[in-house]
């Protein structure tokens, strides 16, 4: 092999910098996200009644989905009310209807979505609530 | 390998029936087992929204204003100074500006020097829509031109089609100038395109648009379609203008002079 030797000192170098990401991170665990849903508001309801629109599990998993429904519904075709399986009416609105109960935003929303490396882009118009700094 | 015709048909019509499949697999997942979407039983219905603006009526300096500042606030319009970069849902302008078309020199002089009220005309046949390419904005039902911000590229072909000016171009952060936000409505970003919505938000929820409650009766709103309405009733008792109708959009923003 001409140049062996260099070839096989690059080829080092280039493994270890591509991997670089992989051993830099080995051993250091992250803290699982870890989303609280214990606001006020949801405290002020009775037990039973602390129920988000759907089921928890579809929730966590599918929000995203929900809310890009929700959305369309809403402003493509004016239809603001949702109805769940339950029955029960809740009017569409990230603003007015998820934070109203889900104030937390950094605790609630925050947690894994950095968690995650997502950037939802809804918090460059709709307005979060307020919370006190931490 | 070689294939008869009949293999071929065999396969295609299989391949079809799975494909058919999966899409009605893909449509399942659409809603929530048992979740129904439903309009607000309070909302305001119509066929066709339309607005008079009875310039007569608006006589004081506070008479735009409030009509105005009503607007602003509800729906959190940045105030920018810069005319090159602000941002206009409603406003006021000179009547020469307002119907440059129908300007002539001998007109009034209290015409000329009052400022008329403009907004979105909401047009029946709305050069933005035909012209955004990503369907961002378009026609409802009932005749609100729409802008859905979730969708907005920013490419401002709206702008260049609207013949009104009533579209603006966020070219500064609009959140860092908004005064007092309101927290039931979202702001816009940097980069989109927004205008006057007909307070859509408010008439699905049985209100009136915002400008139209704080006019005092200057600003009448109604369905154009319904004969009983009462801008059917203005708009057969007097004699209506409207801008630059020659150019075809059939503006529906009348102006009682």
């Amino acid at each position: 092999m001409y140049n062996g030797g260099k070839i096989i000192i690059g080829l080092v170098i280039f493994v270890g910098l591509v991997t670089f990401p992989l051993w830099n991170n080995m051993g250091k665990a992250t803290a699982k996200p870890d989303p609280k849903v214990d606001t006020p508001e949801i405290l002020k309801l009775a037990e039973n009644e602390r129920k988000c629109v759907e089921p928890k599990a579809y929730m966590k998993g599918e929000h995203m989905k929900l809310l890009n429904e929700w959305r369309d519904w809403v402003v493509r075709e004016g239809n603001r009310i949702y109805v769940n399986a339950e029955g029960k009416r809740y009017t569409m609105s990230l603003q007015n209807t998820c934070m109203k109960c889900h104030s937390n935003k950094k605790k609630f929303c925050d947690e894994c979505h950095n968690y995650a490396d997502v950037k939802p882009y809804c918090w460059d118009c709709h307005i979060a609530p307020k919370e006190k700094e931490t | 390998m070689s294939m008869n015709r009949r293999e071929f048909l065999k396969i295609a019509g299989a391949s079809a029936i799975l494909g058919f499949g999966g899409i009605s697999a893909i449509d399942a997942l659409e809603k929530v087992e048992g979740a129904q979407v439903l309009s607000e039983l309070k909302a305001l219905k119509a066929k066709r929204w339309a607005m008079i603006v009875d310039i007569k009526k608006f006589k004081t300096e506070e008479d735009y204003k409030k009509v105005i500042n009503a607007c602003n606030h509800i729906h959190n319009v940045p105030q920018i100074a810069n005319p090159k970069h602000a941002v206009k849902w409603i406003w006021t302008d000179t009547y020469e500006r307002t119907f440059p078309d129908l300007e002539y020199e001998y007109a009034p002089e209290e015409i000329k020097q009052k400022p008329f009220i403009m907004l979105c005309n909401h047009c029946d046949n709305p050069p933005c829509v035909r012209v955004c390419p990503v369907k961002a904005t378009f026609k409802r039902e009932d005749g609100i031109v729409m802008q859905d911000m979730h969708r907005c590229i920013g490419c401002k072909f709206c702008m260049a089609a609207c013949p009104y000016g009533s579209r603006s171009y966020n070219f500064l952060p609009p959140r860092s100038y908004i005064k007092e936000e309101n927290k039931e409505f979202p702001t816009r970003t940097l980069g989109v395109v927004e205008k006057c919505i007909f307070c859509y938000e408010r008439l699905d929820k049985g209100l009136p648009p915002a400008c139209v409650e704080a006019s005092n009766g200057a600003l009448i709103f109604g369905d154009l379609a319904d004969p009983n309405s009462e801008v059917r009733k203005v708009l057969s008792a007097n004699y209506v203008i409207r801008r630059k109708s020659e150019l075809g959009t059939r503006p529906m923003v009348w102006y009682l002079i």
